[in-house]
Parts: structure tokens; sequence; C-alpha cells
């Protein structure tokens, strides 16, 4: 029963061609469409910034400025979820006596987390075997594109140490808050 | 120009895949009869199939299987992100229409008698993948683990366990345990997402590769001359997959995307549970199979009538066995279509299940609000939000524990009447500034609003108020006295009132420590061990009322001479926790959204 399409039928058959073409995508889109728009929503959400933490006081700090780690607890965001929990850590040294430096723990250059050894006299990073010192420079071969991000610290009146906890992006050579 | 510049690339392409040669296959099948819209239904389950698949990885990408993070996660999808209510309402609406795509296509094929050798295989596997998306449906309706899915689902599971022998076993390897749980979430989720979709997909390269070694079926007279699968009936199929697809996008558009009832909790009761509408029917059956007899309608007779099915092919080689099969299917079409508006009629009429459905609204919005508070959702999860929300608990614990003799508002709490009279006071308002004036007049002191059904129906504290409280010049210095015992309590409702009225209150004080003279009675802003009626300090503060239902004998409150209270806290009645959200509700202390406009 088949017969040999007519000469007259082409335009008709292009365009149901292009219909079935059109259609055919248009019905793929949609849902495929509605799954990038929620596969995107993390670009929304924006990260906690300029979060002001007490970690300790001035005079529990070891006077010869030995750095100390603390652990920053706070209010932590994720994604449904709000409670107290870890979001980093830093490292506090006392300086001149009364005023303190403080480091994030993690390293510029890959993010992983460093370590403070007083037998090799600085923070360590064991990814990649560097060492910063206890001013948080770098020191010769360092892979780091930068020192240790120091973070903004004050000593209150009461002696409290306060520290505004932030990350940074890793590997690149200027300090970009982590947004 | 382009293309003859691609040519070389293109059979290049060729040579080594042999795409061409597959393309051909595919677009150019013979169609006997040429397109025809009845053959439209295989193409539109897998297009729905399609569908899942891309809205599920998507779904899949910020779901959390774990009994305190599933519903939470769901509800963010919902609710937080962007888009999400869209995405989930095309899966959950596209699984509705599959099935019904499943049943036509099956009555299609049934009817045009396309399942009779040689193409048994093709039937066959048709069969198997009917029950594997039946599979994913029930797996699915458990995921956001909400109280619908989960007491649902729980009938499902509770039905393995009757298989004889091996059923507790079976059980729970189903359930990943003793109990539904974090595994019975990962369980259902590897198989709803992993097992069920890769099986899915296997057979339907089964499916097509067998109906493509018989050709398709044509359903005679043959109206037209053959054609080629491309381009008419590839048309006529996207035409129909886009009518799937606006089906979809208007169902999820009209109702906001699928629902998601309050979070599971395994304490509290979910009697408007109801399986999907399509299982609804098999769920209605179980009620004809009392006790033991259980079994019959939930496995034999479900698992005979597919075993049937299988041996459809055999019988349709008559023509009387085909009009067999035809008539078994309309009929069981037309039994499970009977057993299903049976059930909805009944549900429809019956006030309780209604009212479960109501309750179920109700704390669904409740709980949404609540995640959606600034404080967010503990790590504890959502249940517990509602668990300890004195708006949805308050008026439950004052029906259970204390509506037999006080009201709230002239009911129970939850809004019913109460059978037994009323013996004790109305606490809507209590300790509010229009409350205490009630108590004070004497026209209502002794009602049963207030002292009217208890034994100080005839006390001092009536007789005082019908003595006293009628004077113009006492009135006015009541007044007074009415603020200042209401800012003890420090009601949410009355904040600007209190600190409108320093003044006032602080007269209120004096006066009641001096001419209205309720100290005589009541302590009052100090210890007084000759009091012989409940302290006014703190009166209807919050830790005032979680002391007094704790213990109304305590030498504060009403002593020795208390009627009837029974002491919730000292007894054991209730916990701390659950007098606390009582006396919260009863205070009118809970989380309230912002109001904002459009929502």
């Amino acid at each position: 029963m088949q017969t040999e399409p007519a000469p007259g039928d082409d335009r008709r058959d292009f365009l149901k061609k292009s219909c079935a073409v059109c259609v055919g995508g248009a019905v793929g889109v949609v849902p495929t469409l509605a799954g990038i728009a929620v596969y995107l929503d993390p670009l929304r959400r924006k990260a906690d910034t300029g979060l002001l933490a007490r970690v300790t006081s001035l005079e529990s700090l070891p006077a010869d400025g030995t750095p100390v780690m603390f652990p920053i607890i706070a209010i932590r965001t994720d994604a449904w979820n709000k409670s107290i929990a870890p979001v980093g850590a830093v490292y506090v040294r006392k300086v001149n006596g009364d005023q303190v430096q403080a480091f994030n723990v993690t390293c510029p250059h890959a993010g992983c987390a460093v370590e403070f050894q007083p037998e090799k006299k600085g923070y360590f990073c064991p990814c990649h075997n560097s060492l910063f010192t206890p001013e948080g420079k770098r020191t010769d071969g360092s892979p780091s594109a930068r020192d240790l991000d120091s973070l903004n610290s004050e000593v209150r009146a009461n002696g409290e140490v306060w520290v505004q906890f932030q990350n940074f992006e890793t590997g690149k050579a200027h300090k970009v808050a982590v947004s | 120009m382009i293309s003859s510049r691609m040519k070389p690339l293109l059979d290049w392409i060729d040579s080594r895949t042999g795409y061409r040669k597959l393309t051909q296959e595919a677009l150019y099948e013979n169609i006997p009869g040429g397109a025809r819209w009845r053959y439209v239904w295989g193409s539109t389950l897998t297009f729905a199939f399609s569908i899942q698949v891309i809205t599920g990885i998507f779904l899949w990408m910020a779901y959390s299987a774990s009994a305190q993070t599933a519903w939470e996660s769901v509800f963010y999808i919902q609710f937080e992100m962007a888009g999400g209510w869209f995405l989930r309402g095309l899966h959950h609406y596209t699984a509705q229409v599959m099935t019904i795509l499943l049943a036509l296509h099956l009555l299609q094929v049934l009817i045009d008698g396309a399942y009779k050798a040689p193409r048994e295989f093709n039937f066959w596997s048709g069969l198997l993948l009917l029950q594997l998306t039946l599979a994913l449906s029930l797996t699915g309706y458990l995921l956001p683990w909400d109280q619908k899915g989960y007491w649902a689902t729980k009938v499902a599971t509770n039905i393995v366990s009757i298989v004889p022998f091996i059923g507790p076993d079976l059980q729970k390897l189903v359930v990943g345990g003793p109990d539904y749980g974090h595994h019975t979430l990962t369980r259902f989720l590897a198989l709803h997402a992993g097992v069920l979709p890769g099986l899915i997909i296997a057979l339907i390269g089964g499916h097509i590769y067998f109906f493509r070694r018989h050709g398709l079926h044509a359903k005679q007279p043959l109206k037209k001359p053959d054609a080629k699968f491309w381009p008419d009936q590839v048309l006529a199929d996207a035409i129909a997959c886009l009518g799937v697809l606006f089906t979809v996008v208007v169902l999820t558009l009209i109702t906001r995307g699928a629902e998601l009832a309050a979070p599971a909790d395994a304490a509290s009761q979910f009697s408007a549970a109801r399986p999907e509408w399509y299982f609804l029917f098999l769920f209605e059956l179980l009620k004809y199979f009392p006790g033991e007899s259980e079994i019959i309608g939930a496995i034999v007779l479900p698992g005979a009538a597919v075993g049937f099915m299988f041996l459809m092919p055999y019988l349709g080689q008559w023509k009387l066995g085909h009009r067999f099969n035809l008539a078994f299917v309309f009929g069981g079409l037309a039994g499970a279509g009977l057993l299903t508006w049976m059930a909805m009629k009944q549900d429809n009429n019956d006030p309780n299940f209604q009212r479960a459905l109501r309750d179920s609204h109700h704390q669904a919005a409740r709980v949404i609000e609540l995640a959606q508070a600034p404080s967010g959702i503990p790590i504890a999860g959502a249940a517990a939000l509602l668990r300890e929300d004195p708006y949805i608990q308050g008026p439950k614990l004052f029906a259970k524990h204390c509506a037999s003799c006080h009201r709230y508002g002239g009911h129970d709490g939850e809004g019913n009447p109460v059978k037994d009279p009323q013996s004790a006071a109305d606490l809507k308002g209590f300790a509010s500034r229009e409350w205490l004036a009630g108590l004070l007049d004497p026209a209502k002191v002794d009602s049963l609003h207030y002292f009217g059904g208890t034994k100080f129906k005839d006390g001092k504290m009536v007789k005082w108020v019908k003595k006293n409280a009628d004077e113009p010049a006492e009135q006015e210095q009541l007044k007074k006295v009415i603020a200042a015992l209401s800012a003890e309590a420090q009601l949410k409702s009355q904040r600007d009132a209190d600190a409108r009225d320093i003044a006032i209150i602080k007269q209120g004080v004096e006066l009641a420590r001096g001419d209205v003279a309720c100290t005589d009675c009541h302590a009052f802003g100090k210890p007084d061990p000759d009091a012989i009626a409940p302290t006014l300090t703190g009166y209807g503060s919050r830790a005032w009322l979680v002391r007094f239902i704790g213990n109304p004998e305590h030498a504060d409150f009403y002593g020795k001479r208390n009627d009837r209270m029974p002491l919730f806290g000292e007894k054991q009645i209730l916990d701390a926790k659950t007098i606390g959200i009582l006396a919260d509700w009863l205070r009118g202390e809970w989380y309230e959204a912002p109001k904002t406009a459009g929502k």
C-alpha cells in the first residue's frame, strides 16, 4: 500500500518535520529548565560575613606570643537548619603585651587547616608541607600565593578578646572574602 | 553549503558509530495504514518517564534521606528554593498522569488485540513496566516523610508482614529495621531513584525491541496508505506529549505544587492517612477481608489478577478468550472504580475524616510558618517545632486535661462542644483586663463563667464582689486595681496598654494593698503567711500559671481549700515542659508570622 510521495508533498512534509522537531524539543525543555532553575538556587545564597565572636581573654594567652587555637562556634544557617555549630577556627597570639593578632586556620594556598608546631616555630600546613612564621608570613619554598589570612581582632576594656571571623577565597594573591 | 563541508565529518562519525543506520531504523519504521492517534500512548509514557528522570535527578540533588532531614529538605525545595515548588509539582503530577497513561496504553493494546502471539514478550514486559511504575509511586509517596506519606505507606509495608512464613523478616528488610526510620528512607530512596528506574530503562529497551521485532500491530481496517514513523507519527506523538505536559503544568500552577503535610510523627495520630487515589481501591478492598483473611484482599486477589493477565496472550488466541480478556479488564477497572468511589464517598460523608483532614491542613500550614520563622528548623527536625508549639498543642492539652471542668470561650479549646456540664471558670483571656473586669462584676462573678460551678460559688470572693463592686466610687478604684493585677501577667496582648498606663497601674497596686483591701485575703507583692487566697504576686504570669497548674494546693494558691483541680505537676500528670506549653497557650504566647501583603 506504500506510495511514493508526490513532488508537491515536499513542502507539507517540511512543515510537519519542523513542527515535530519544535514541539518535541519544547516538551523536553520545560522540565529541564525547571530543574536547572532549582540547581542554580545556591547562587542566591550569601555567606555569613562579619561574624564577631568572643574567643578568649587576654590574660589566658601565653605572654611569649605562642599562638593558641580557638574554635568559632556560632549560629549557623545550613539550608533549612539553623543551629549553634562550629563554623571554623582561629589562631590568636599576644603581641606587645596588650594586643593580639588573629589568623584564620585555613591555609590560603589550598584550604587545608594549618597547625602551630612549636618545634618547627611556625604554622605547619600538612597538605604541601609548607610553613608560616608565627606572624603568619610565608617561608621559603611556600606554594601559597599570600601569607596567612589575618582577622580583625580587638581587646576590650575587660580583657575579652574578640575576633571578626571570615573565610577568604584560596589561591589568590590578595584576600577576597567569601560572600 | 554547511552540509557539504560537514559531510566528511559526518561520514567519519557514521563510519565509527553507524548512527545513520540507527536513526534510519528509529525514524523509518513502517506504520501500516499511516499515523494514528491511537498509537501515541507508548510515546507519551516514555515522555512522562523522561520528565520523571529529569525532574527526579534535580530533586535528588536537594533531597536528604533521613528521619530528621527528609521533610525539612522537601520543605526547603518547596518553599525556599527558586522554582522548587514548580519542579516538585511537575514530578508529582506527572506521576499521577503516568498512571492514567498506563491504563490507556493497556486498554489500547488489549482492544486492538496487540497483546496476542507473537507479541507475548512485548505484553509481558509491558505488564512488568506497569508494576514497576506503581512501585515507583509507592516508594516516592513516602520520601517527603510527611504525615500523609508516612501513615499511608505504613499500611502498605504492614501488608508485607502477613506474607506466610517470611512476612515479618521480609517487612524488616523492606522497612530497614523493626520500625520506620533512617534506613526506611535510605532504602526507599535507593529503590525510587536507582533500582526501579534502572529496571524500567532496561525494560523499556526490551519493550521497544520486542515491539520493533514484530512491527506495529495495526488496527484494522486500514484507512490510509502505509507511512513511516517520521514525520507523521512523530508529530502526532509530540502533540500528545505536549498535551501531557500542558496537563501537568496546569495542575501544578493551579495547586501551586504538590502538598506537603506536617512532618511524620509516630506519636501523633493521623486519621486522614490515605494512599494515592489510584491505590485507594486496594485500600478499600482490605475492608472486606477482616481479621486474618486480610491476606486474601491484600495479596491473593491482586496477585491472582496480575498473574492472570500474564496468561492473557494464550487465552486471546481464541475469539471467546479475547472477549473474556476484555471483559476481565473492563470488569476489573469498573470494580476498582466502584471501590474508589465508595472509599471517597465514605470519606466525604465522615465528619471524623473531614475533621482529621482540616486538622492536617491546619498543622501543615502552621509547621511551615514555624519553619520559615527567623529561628529556623532545629537539628532535631521540624516535628519538634510542632510538638512544642503552644498554638497547636495548647488546644489539644486543654481539651484533654482541662475541658472536663473548664471552658475556653465556651468550647473545649479545639472548638468542640463539651458533654460534661461546665464546673469551673472559662479561661479564655485569663488574667486580661476584660477577664478580670468580669470576675469583679457582681452580675458575673457567680456565673458559670467564673466561680458559678465551683465550691467557691458562695465564697468570700463572690460575697465581697456582690457587696462592694456595685458602688460607683468603688468601681473607679477597681478599674485601677484591674489594670494593676492584669499588668502582673505581662500578657503579650496587653503590652501596649500596660506600658501606657504605668501611672494607673501604680495607683492600682496601692489601692489593692490599701482601700480596696485585696491583701486582706491575698498576698500581693510580698509573702503573706496569713493569706488564704491565691497570691496576686505575678498573677497570670507564666511562672505563676506554671506553678498553679503544677500544684493548686500549694499554700500560695488555694491550699487545702482547693476545689477538685488536679495537681498536674505534683502528681506527675503532666511534665514541666507540657505545663509550660499549656501556660503559654493560655497566655497567648506563641510565634506569629509577620503579616505580609499577598501571603
